[in-house]
């Protein structure tokens, strides 16, 4: 772990409710990931791992701590500031897929590059190579509806992808996909960190995905519980 | 950003078929409606008012009393030296035909009819614009003298000749037999709704001897003539009446000087209402369809609050997703409301055909009804994605 850190967590918090009810999802996390690393969060459910992606992906706001991406403070960010850090670095797989229902293959991966302005042209040629690159070529014109889970994952990650994005962040990728169509996945998601340098986030709780990773993050009641990299000794 | 904000509103548009159908259904429905409805009271107002004109526009109507119909204080009739008065000191007056009615019944062979008897000369042919099918008016002679003649309209001559010519038959009315000398052309209907051609005319004389029993006579119609002013043509009718009948300056009239214009502006407010009425009922039906849109717009906030969600996620910004929303609700509505206004055009048109009215294209209730079918399409599609907008975009995601 250097200085030059691409993510730094510093004591985030994050609580849901208030008073009586309020629950503390998040009780301090410290946290730095490298560039180009591939880090898997694992934990028991409630242990505050979804509620770290979802901060680490600018898709909620931590209670308190800082959050430096890039050297820039994002939980100082306004609300359109963080949307185009989405856009400009981030990529998200989610467990359910969350493709546009009823919209193309195509149409899909082109969402995030109309956001970003693309010109109709090359936006096409990068989504038909994005899918491309996660074998889906020949599907581009098929709805979510007629392809298998394990292909709207993989319209997904061209969707995540097709914008050459930072960081990968991936909410459990693999939750809702058999062993095998999930192994193939993952070796997807290994290509592209160790071939594209593309910095990766993974929560998972299968300790057989947490194995692509090359470094483990164990959360446990909304703290860091251990901090390894995969290959050393327990 | 507009153009693609633009694409992605169509593609959304395109995608969702049936919802964008069912919004727009609505719409259509209201559009179509309201201006059929209004357009057709509209059409119905004109045909009155062509009805009243085709009357003539010159005539002035005179009757004792300010009012008609019960409460109506009495007022003494009128009498033949009036009558005189009007034809001597009014120059633009054209005719001037006293009349005494009374209702009856007809009687020819085994046949009868109750119909309506009126006293007159023969310049209540003129003033009433009646022209003969057959037979004569009535000799100066048959005036003077109170002769038992009469001229008879269309249907009383089906009710007691059928298809027979009545000329030169006698018909009895109540103890004395009558010559049919003429028969009128039909008429039609009234812009009252009444029956112009159930009418049995007789000179005057011979009605206030046998019938009526006095010298009185109910009302006056006058015809003023062309190009002469109606407006002073009636100060002048009013000045001399009010002083015939010694009214103090003062007092109010105890007569009343109606020209067809007044009354055709009392049947169209009458009909306005109507209009105004069915124009109501169709308001209600867009309302429904209003209703029918804010459903669908409700129903399907799951779906697009998690789609809303997506679009945050992979990095669009608040405004993008409402500019989209935005564009989607203001296009569904202007097709709607652009089908509904031709869908009304059309079913004007044949229904007016049907009811021979005319058809009269009416741009105030075209651009209101649009106005409004618009306003609900942007109201229901735009508000609710407003809100699921302005959520953290991993609550819309998660969102149920």
């Amino acid at each position: 772990m250097s200085d030059q850190a691409l993510i730094r967590l510093s004591g985030i918090t994050k609580t849901y409710g208030s008073g009586q009810a309020a629950f503390q999802a998040l009780k301090g996390i410290d946290l730095a990931i490298d560039a180009g690393d591939f880090v898997a969060i694992m934990g028991p459910s409630g242990s505050g791992k979804s509620t770290a992606m979802n901060v680490l992906g600018c898709l909620d706001t931590p209670s308190s701590g800082s959050y430096e991406f890039e050297g820039v403070r994002v939980e100082q960010l306004s609300r359109n500031e963080r949307a185009l850090l989405r856009r400009n670095y981030l990529g998200f797989v989610f467990q359910g897929f969350n493709l546009l229902a009823r919209t193309t293959a195509l149409e899909n991966v082109e969402l995030p590059l109309i956001y970003r302005g693309e010109p109709a042209a090359s936006r096409h040629a990068a989504a038909r190579a994005a899918l491309a690159e996660v074998g889906l070529a020949g599907w581009e014109h098929h709805t979510p509806g007629e392809l298998s889970g394990g292909q709207q994952q993989r319209v997904a990650i061209a969707r995540a992808i097709v914008t050459r994005p930072v960081v990968l962040l991936a909410d459990e990728p693999t939750g809702n996909l058999d062993t095998r169509t999930g192994e193939e996945i993952m070796e997807l998601i290994r290509a592209l960190n160790r071939d594209q340098g593309i910095t990766v986030l993974m929560v998972t709780h299968e300790p057989e995905m947490a194995a692509y990773a090359r470094r483990v993050v164990r959360f446990l009641d909304g703290r860091v519980d251990s901090d390894r990299r995969n290959g050393e000794d327990a | 950003m507009l153009w693609n904000t633009l694409l992605l509103a169509l593609r959304s548009i395109r995608r969702n078929l049936l919802r964008s159908f069912l919004t727009i259904l609505g719409i259509v429905i209201g559009v179509a409606a309201v201006i059929t409805m209004v357009t057709l009271g509209k059409g119905a107002t004109q045909s009155v008012s062509d009805q009243i004109s085709s009357m003539g526009s010159n005539l002035l109507l005179v009757r004792p009393g300010q009012r008609f119909g019960p409460g109506a204080e009495a007022a003494p009739n009128f009498k033949l030296a009036d009558v005189e008065a009007i034809r001597n000191q009014i120059t633009v007056a054209e005719a001037v035909a006293p009349v005494v009615s009374k209702s009856v019944t007809a009687v020819y062979q085994a046949r009868n009819w109750s119909t309506v008897v009126s006293g007159s000369s023969n310049d209540y042919f003129q003033a009433g614009n009646w022209e003969f099918a057959a037979g004569r008016s009535f000799s100066e002679t048959e005036e003077r003298a109170g002769k038992a003649v009469c001229v008879i309209g269309e249907t009383v001559r089906e009710k007691l000749f059928g298809g027979q010519n009545p000329v030169g038959s006698e018909i009895r009315i109540k103890q004395f037999s009558c010559e049919v000398i003429g028969l009128l052309k039909p008429k039609g209907q009234s812009a009252m709704g009444s029956d112009q051609d159930d009418t049995v005319v007789m000179p005057l004389r011979t009605v206030q001897r046998r019938l009526s029993g006095t010298q009185d006579v109910n009302r006056l119609t006058v015809s003023v003539r062309e190009g002469a002013s109606i407006d002073a043509a009636k100060e002048q009718l009013n000045l001399l009446l009010r002083e015939r009948r010694n009214i103090g300056d003062n007092e109010e009239d105890d007569f009343r000087v109606m020209d067809t214009r007044q009354i055709a502006e009392t049947l169209t407010s009458t009909t306005k209402i109507l209009t105004m009425l069915l124009g109501a009922v169709a308001a209600v039906s867009l309302l429904v369809g209003g209703i029918g849109i804010m459903n669908i717009m409700l129903v399907s906030v799951t779906e697009r609050t998690r789609e809303i969600g997506i679009r945050l996620a992979i990095g669009a910004l608040e405004r993008e997703v409402l500019l989209q929303f935005l564009i989607e609700a203001v296009v569904l509505a202007s097709l709607g409301g652009i089908i509904g206004i031709a869908l009304a055009t059309g079913a004007s048109i044949a229904l007016a055909g049907l009811m021979s009215i005319p058809y009269l294209f009416d741009p105030g209730i075209n651009l209101l009804s649009f106005l409004f079918s618009a306003a609900i399409g942007v109201i229901f599609g735009y508000f609710p994605a407003r809100r699921a907008a302005s959520l953290n975009p991993i609550d819309a995601l998660r969102h149920e």
